[in-house]
């Protein structure tokens, strides 16, 4: 086990180094000089040449990258073009609500899915199935975009009993997730979020237990007479390691892809600062909010698989 | 949204088809004529495709004609089927023209990343040694963005745009489908018969045409007919965040994200482009599954 952690935990190294690269390299990618990119449009030309100076711009490409990773590794991303604030602090902040929202979805999604996905497995090919199947075709096929939409129309416009957008009138640094009055904001976004999680864990949860309620240890276990639910308990503790990591890159994913929900709901997340960044072309703030997007997906996936080898230890032998 | 798809289990060869090859094709075939929802949905998806061929033809008016006296109109209002949208022009025709962008948006990109995608992946399952570990670790790099995230900070960077729409879609479907090819590559290279065709002298070029490709192929086009689906909702999200087509063109995402000013005032009409984006991309993933169900291709 430990030896398996260790070099799983090496391994993550290189591709955190990639990321790492590509995220630099935003910078060259967005067409005009980079100092440019990296300065309000009005800087004066001494903005420039210091700029250029004190970023290393002069300096051959790899050794600007690694001043780069240096000062971001020390916690200095760079200063907002627009705000003018220091990118780590306002991507942090965001990164909290997009959290929020993102556990809120999981803890509505995961639930349902798995109970949905077994369920199916159980009654595969009879009416359970078909419905818990036709449900996660709609959920992975569904632009959520437009599902966010759809619920505002429902109970912002035509039922008025949920707000369409915003944060609440504390704004996100008062946010009090305990009182309804600022609650209520965030139960649109977290249902549009919730919604393609569940047809996609769910269909691994259906594909999992299946897989395992056709291994021959079951037919033992039916032999001696268990049934219904003594049946599926073991099955679903055969198939957790393999649903858990879906979850896992799900979750990883509803922090990573939260732009288009958020913009919606103008939800002051990481998705929402993304969309600034673009759209003013604030490239230092674009490049830290994906550096940290990234990273955290990359230590997603580490943590899903270092758990799912404590789960299962067959999965470290293989 | 999608980025299961994009991540789902590695698949496993298909069965060699070499063995019993007329008879897999007409199972095939046999299988899919019975599967009627398949059949209905492919049947959907050559209708989309049709009229948005023939867009100047099907579509009952000029889908840019604005007018200002009909804006916002309900569904069924005066001869405008569908109702109209913020500008006064004419939604079904709209829609069937953006279904132009949708169609393109969904094929081009995934077409592209199979053939670069899939000649890494042969070249790297095929190769072996130092060339696979370069390349393989490469696109462990990219996977480690969410797609949707790579594909915002491409276009986003970049400036937006559908040429640059299209390059960035094409770069979040390599690494996939290039793991798909290399696994289904490094499967068939150690089988007997591949063994067999070197021994009796074959040479490398020969090998991957004859025997490795022709096995490869059926799981990475079933693979990449899934991707379609996710390639239309993450083009129509780019549209949507305005990185995609320049404003006056018809463009599912465009036009959701143009209308979504008004759903106090038409809520249907608002949620139309949506919903155009939905049926098209469940009927790409629903045929996608009932192909991949007839070839008998696990997944």
């Amino acid at each position: 086990m430990w030896y398996y952690a260790v070099r799983r935990i090496i391994l993550a190294v290189p591709i955190a180094i990639g990321v790492t690269i590509i995220c630099f390299a935003l910078v060259y990618l967005a067409p005009g000089d980079p100092v440019q990119n990296l300065l309000p449009p009005d800087a004066s030309q001494s903005d420039v040449t210091y700029l250029k100076h004190a970023y290393g711009l002069d300096q051959p490409v790899p050794i600007q990258y690694l001043k780069w990773l240096l000062r971001a590794l020390s916690g200095d991303f760079g200063v907002s073009i627009q705000t003018n604030r220091p990118v780590l602090g306002e991507v942090l902040h965001a990164l909290a609500n997009t959290l929020f929202v993102s556990i809120g979805a999981a803890l509505v999604a995961f639930p349902l899915a798995v109970a949905l996905g077994t369920l199916a497995a159980y009654y595969i090919g009879r009416v359970p199935d078909r419905v818990a199947t036709g449900v996660a075709v709609i959920g992975i096929s569904v632009p959520n975009y437009w599902f966010a939409i759809v619920l505002i129309i429902i109970f912002a416009v035509e039922l008025r009993v949920l707000p369409a957008t915003g944060m609440g009138s504390a704004g996100s640094a008062g946010f009090d997730p305990l009182q309804w009055s600022q609650l209520k904001y965030a139960v649109l976004p977290v249902l549009a979020t919730a919604l393609v999680p569940l047809g996609i864990v769910m269909r691994s949860t259906r594909a999992a237990v299946a897989d395992t309620l056709s291994q021959e240890f079951i037919l033992t276990l039916r032999a001696k007479g268990l049934r219904g639910w003594g049946i599926v308990r073991h099955a679903f503790r055969n198939a957790l390691p393999q649903v858990l990591t879906v979850m896992g890159l799900q979750f990883g994913y509803l922090v990573g892809g939260s732009i288009l929900i958020e913009t919606i709901f103008t939800w002051p997340g990481t998705g929402f600062l993304l969309n600034k960044a673009i759209l003013t072309r604030d490239v230092p703030m674009l490049q830290g909010a994906m550096l940290v997007l990234a990273l955290w997906f990359v230590i997603i996936n580490l943590v899903v698989d270092l758990l799912q080898t404590a789960i299962d230890p067959r999965i470290e032998r293989g | 949204m999608t980025d299961t798809t994009l991540r789902s289990p590695i698949v496993v060869a298909a069965k060699p088809p070499t063995a019993r090859a007329r008879g897999y094709w007409r199972n095939v075939s046999r299988r899919l004529r019975r599967d009627y929802a398949t059949l209905f949905f492919a049947f959907l998806i050559a209708a989309i495709a049709l009229s948005a061929v023939l867009a100047p033809l099907v579509a009952p008016f000029d889908p840019n004609a604005t007018s200002m006296i009909h804006r916002l109109k309900p569904i069924g209002y005066k001869g405008f089927i569908l109702g109209t949208d913020e500008l006064g022009r004419d939604m079904l025709s709209r829609l069937i023209y953006g279904g132009r962008i949708s169609l393109v948006m969904g094929l081009v990109p995934v077409g592209l990343a199979t053939i670069v995608g899939g000649f890494l992946g042969l070249l790297a399952g095929f190769t072996g040694g130092i060339i696979n570990t370069l390349i393989m670790r490469i696109m462990d790099v990219f996977y480690a963005f969410p797609s949707v995230l790579l594909a915002v900070a491409i276009s986003g960077t970049m400036g937006g745009g559908i040429a640059i729409s299209l390059i960035a879609l094409t770069l979040v479907f390599i690494p996939p489908l290039c793991r798909v090819a290399e696994a289904a590559t490094t499967q068939i290279r150690s089988r007997d018969f591949v063994e067999a065709a070197r021994a009796s002298g074959a040479s490398s070029l020969s090998i991957i045409f004859h025997h490795v490709l022709r096995n490869v192929l059926a799981p990475l086009l079933i693979y990449a007919s899934s991707l379609i689906s996710v390639s239309i909702l993450l083009a129509a999200g780019l549209s949507f965040l305005g990185l995609g087509v320049e404003p006056p063109t018809s463009d599912w995402g465009l036009m959701l994200s143009t209308l979504r000013q008004s759903i106090y005032v038409q809520p249907v009409v608002c949620a139309l482009p949506g919903a155009a984006i939905f049926v098209c991309s469940l009927s790409f993933n629903l045929v996608s599954d009932g192909l991949r169900q007839a070839m008998d291709i696990r997944a």
